[in-house]
């Protein structure tokens, strides 16, 4: 891994979320609109900085670096914590 | 004719040592982390023992320096699965941080640079068992390793260790961690494999 120290940049985008968050939930949730909890920005769930070299997923507002999603993968439980997230705006066709 | 079988070299930690259930041995020092790496110079870093009555105990780096140190060599077993044997430290024993902290607590919540957090039991940091690391293999801790200082309880899952320590606070009651309060479990012993909450 880096020896020099300088990269600091090991995060990826949150398109990362993409594959582990649909298989929690039926809709792509990378497209759907956070409101982060710590500074009020809005923008989409793909814009957040995803740390996955850790025992879960950590995505972090780009504004303002606070945790707005927080997903582990055990064995046979997924545990989920969106507190950071203050809203989502999940976009869905018409209602069936 | 030379004759050197692939084994030896291969991924088998060496005669003597064990591998607790589940893990693999890696001879690199992989780095995991939930966020951007703090950079802290020796001029800001603090430690702060606060005890559950509100009374701080706080060492600045110089301070630190002049303590005792230790050099413990030891075994480490993160919860991704890897385990690193024989890692090189030199570190203050949490012994000699708490002489002279009057407590009743049972337990410690860990706080670092950057916001993360991981609890344990009081009693898993005293009697040897951890130190406030500051050098790792003869070198500075480097930041991506959690330097300046790290917290080193190598007895358990290695996210116990947190990087970048600024704190301890003792606490009577338990408060799951960054980690803990997302079903990890709450004390993480690898070889008993307590990865998540009922294990
Ligand atoms: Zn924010």
């Amino acid at each position: 891994m880096d020896t020099d120290g300088t990269r600091d940049q090991v995060y990826e985008d949150g398109n990362a979320l993409g594959g582990p968050l649909s298989e929690i939930f039926a809709v792509d949730l990378t497209a759907a609109v956070g409101r982060c909890a710590g500074c009020g920005a809005t923008g989409p769930m793909a814009r957040l900085r995803v740390y996955d070299r850790a025992p879960g997923l950590v995505a972090r507002c780009p504004d303002c670096g606070r945790v707005v999603l927080r997903l582990v993968r055990g064995p046979d439980t997924a545990w989920l914590d969106l507190q950071g997230a203050s809203s989502l705006a999940i976009p869905l066709g018409p209602p069936s | 004719m030379a004759i050197i079988s692939r084994g030896f070299h291969g991924r088998r930690p060496a005669p003597g040592r064990d591998l607790p259930p589940g893990q693999y041995e890696v001879h690199d020092f992989p780095v995991l982390s939930a966020g951007p790496t703090p950079r802290v110079t020796h001029e800001d870093w603090k430690f702060t023992l606060r005890t559950e009555t509100g009374t701080e105990h706080t060492w600045d780096w110089a301070r630190l320096m002049e303590m005792p140190g230790e050099s413990p060599t030891v075994d480490l077993h993160c919860v991704t699965k890897w385990s690193k044997f024989g890692t090189r430290w030199e570190g203050v024993s949490l012994d000699l941080l708490m002489e002279g902290v009057e407590t009743a607590a049972e337990f410690a919540l860990v706080h670092s640079y950057g916001g993360y957090t991981t609890d344990l039991p009081l009693e898993d940091l005293l009697d040897g068992k951890a130190w406030i690391a500051h050098r790792y293999d003869g070198e500075e801790l480097a930041p991506e390793h959690g330097g300046p200082a790290r917290l080193l309880v190598p007895h358990l899952y290695l996210w116990k260790s947190a990087k970048w320590v600024r704190g301890i606070d003792l606490l009577l009651d338990d408060e799951p961690g960054f980690w803990e309060g997302l079903g990890y479990h709450s004390y993480g012993d690898p070889w008993r494999e307590q990865r998540y909450q009922g294990d």
